[in-house]
């Protein structure tokens, strides 16, 4: 129909005709943008997840693996990841427990379920909450029997909530060694919580004395001489830091944290 | 023109720096200039970020109604810094996790804002595109001059690469914890701005009013 066409035509010109500045225009050209960089920021988010998900777990197993000391460069972390057991434990029992899957349950997305964490009433940690499972490593030498234990740990430092994982021998009570993946402490002072010199001061390190009364600290100055064997220096310029570590390993160390899952592995009840 | 486009790209090195002359960008410069890796990575991503928003605001000048404008500006903006954050946590993870919300940040680099406010919004988008490549390595020149101070006698290290065998590490050299915080920066910024207007003294701003030199009676 001819006049139809002629009234496309008019409302194509009128359109056109409008100033960029008209309420039509504007609305339009808002509308318009939005929808297409939603699309292509949802476009980009979702095509690379897989990428970015292969990346932090990669991240997460060579922290296991560096703080079990079994990481060296260049090695394949899947297989080399392969020789641990990963299990869930119930942190108020301190047993093992099968109602997760070990290989994907997320520690940190738990603290925000209410289902799986509560919230801390005495905090030292600067944690907020805490969940109620938790996942941990268990590391067998070759006759079968348990070697190392990597337990995650975490807590609030000076800027940032610091990330990482503590190896215990078999005893569960010998530090082999302690190691934070993930934190935004002040790069050269707090962030020397990375420094291997410094790293390398938790091992051999015990938990408790033979009495069982947890001892482990981060402090400053020398220790006495019954202290020897808990104490470790704190880092120069990073008081608040050092705090944090020595609050966050008190903490998971303790009764709120693995205590329970430690006394059931030295017992043998597990 | 290509003339013309030549000094779009050389411009903004010295002569018009964005952080030395128009001292934008300094937010971002004070944090991620600690070390030399990630403020090229910064740089990068800065670079690109105002390359292309330059270039799409250009190609859209005609149709952005006034209105909205510093909106529309804004939203391509952070769509790119989204896309550049994206493709950093999937091919670049370790540096992602050191530059964590900086990257995030570039939306709110004047610099890209201004780029797209002062030249995008007038003129064709190859220019644009130029001109933004310009100020980003204006940005970055300034930014790895900073990190490479900050980290050379904050750390010891060039890229991670020990050059001074620091203390903590049973070197000798004790390195300026200052250089590792923010507000060195600032001072390394300072003395640049000095050195870049010694050696080229029309980036001194005229004086606002001048001390009148009465003649004695």
């Amino acid at each position: 129909m001819p006049e139809n066409d002629a009234n496309n035509e008019g409302l194509l010109a009128r359109w056109k005709a409008l100033p960029v500045d008209s309420v039509p225009k504007t609305v339009f050209v808002a509308t318009a943008l939005c929808l297409f960089c939603s699309m292509v920021v949802s476009a980009a988010a979702v095509s690379l997840r897989p990428i970015q998900e292969v990346n932090k777990l990669k991240d997460k197993q060579m922290n296991i693996l560096q703080v079990a000391g079994l990481y060296e460069d260049g090695i394949n972390i899947r297989e080399a990841f392969s020789a641990f057991e990963p299990k869930v434990v119930d942190l108020t029992t301190g047993t093992f427990t099968d109602q997760f899957d070990a290989a994907s349950f997320d520690d940190r997305a738990a603290v925000s379920d209410p289902d799986l964490s509560r919230a801390l009433t005495e905090d030292p940690a600067g944690l907020g909450r805490q969940s109620n499972y938790s996942v941990v490593y268990l590391l067998n030498d070759a006759a079968g029997e348990l070697d190392k234990v990597i337990l995650p740990i975490s807590g609030y430092g000076l800027w940032s909530t610091l990330y990482g994982f503590i190896a215990l021998e078999e005893d569960g009570n010998s530090i082999f060694g302690l190691q934070f993946y993930d934190h935004a402490e002040t790069p050269g002072l707090g962030a020397e919580v990375d420094n291997p010199r410094w790293k390398a001061m938790w091992s051999g390190k015990t938990l408790r004395d033979e009495s069982g009364e947890l001892k482990i600290s981060v402090a400053k100055g020398v220790p006495s001489p019954n202290m020897e064997t808990h104490h470790i220096d704190a880092l120069a310029g990073a008081t608040l830091t050092s705090t944090g570590v020595d609050n966050l390993v008190r903490f998971w160390m303790g009764e709120e944290g693995f205590a329970p899952f430690l006394d059931n592995l030295k017992a043998g009840g597990l | 023109m290509a003339q013309i486009r030549r000094t779009y790209l050389v411009d903004p090195l010295v002569d018009n720096n964005p952080i030395t002359l128009q001292v934008l960008g300094i937010c971002s410069a004070l944090a991620v200039t600690s070390s030399l890796q990630v403020s090229l990575v910064m740089a990068i991503a800065v670079t690109a970020v105002t390359a292309f928003s330059s270039m799409f605001i250009s190609m859209l000048r005609n149709h952005i109604p006034g209105s909205i404008r510093i909106i529309v500006q804004m939203v391509i903006i952070a769509s790119l810094v989204i896309l550049v954050d994206q493709v950093l946590k999937a091919y670049l993870y370790d540096i992602s996790k050191t530059l964590s919300v900086f990257v995030g940040l570039i939306i709110t680099n004047c610099i890209v804002m201004g780029r797209a406010e002062a030249f995008a919004m007038k003129n064709p988008p190859i220019d644009s595109f130029i001109d933004g490549i310009g100020n980003g390595m204006g940005y970055g020149l300034i930014l790895m001059l900073v990190g490479f101070f900050r980290e050379l006698f904050g750390a010891g290290t060039l890229f991670g690469i020990t050059v001074l065998p620091t203390v903590n590490n049973g070197g000798w050299y004790v390195p300026n914890g200052l250089l590792l915080l923010p507000p060195s920066a600032f001072f390394i910024i300072g003395l640049i701005i000095w050195a870049f207007r010694t050696w080229k003294p029309e980036q001194v701003e005229e004086r606002e009013f001048k001390i009148q030199h009465v003649e004695a009676h």
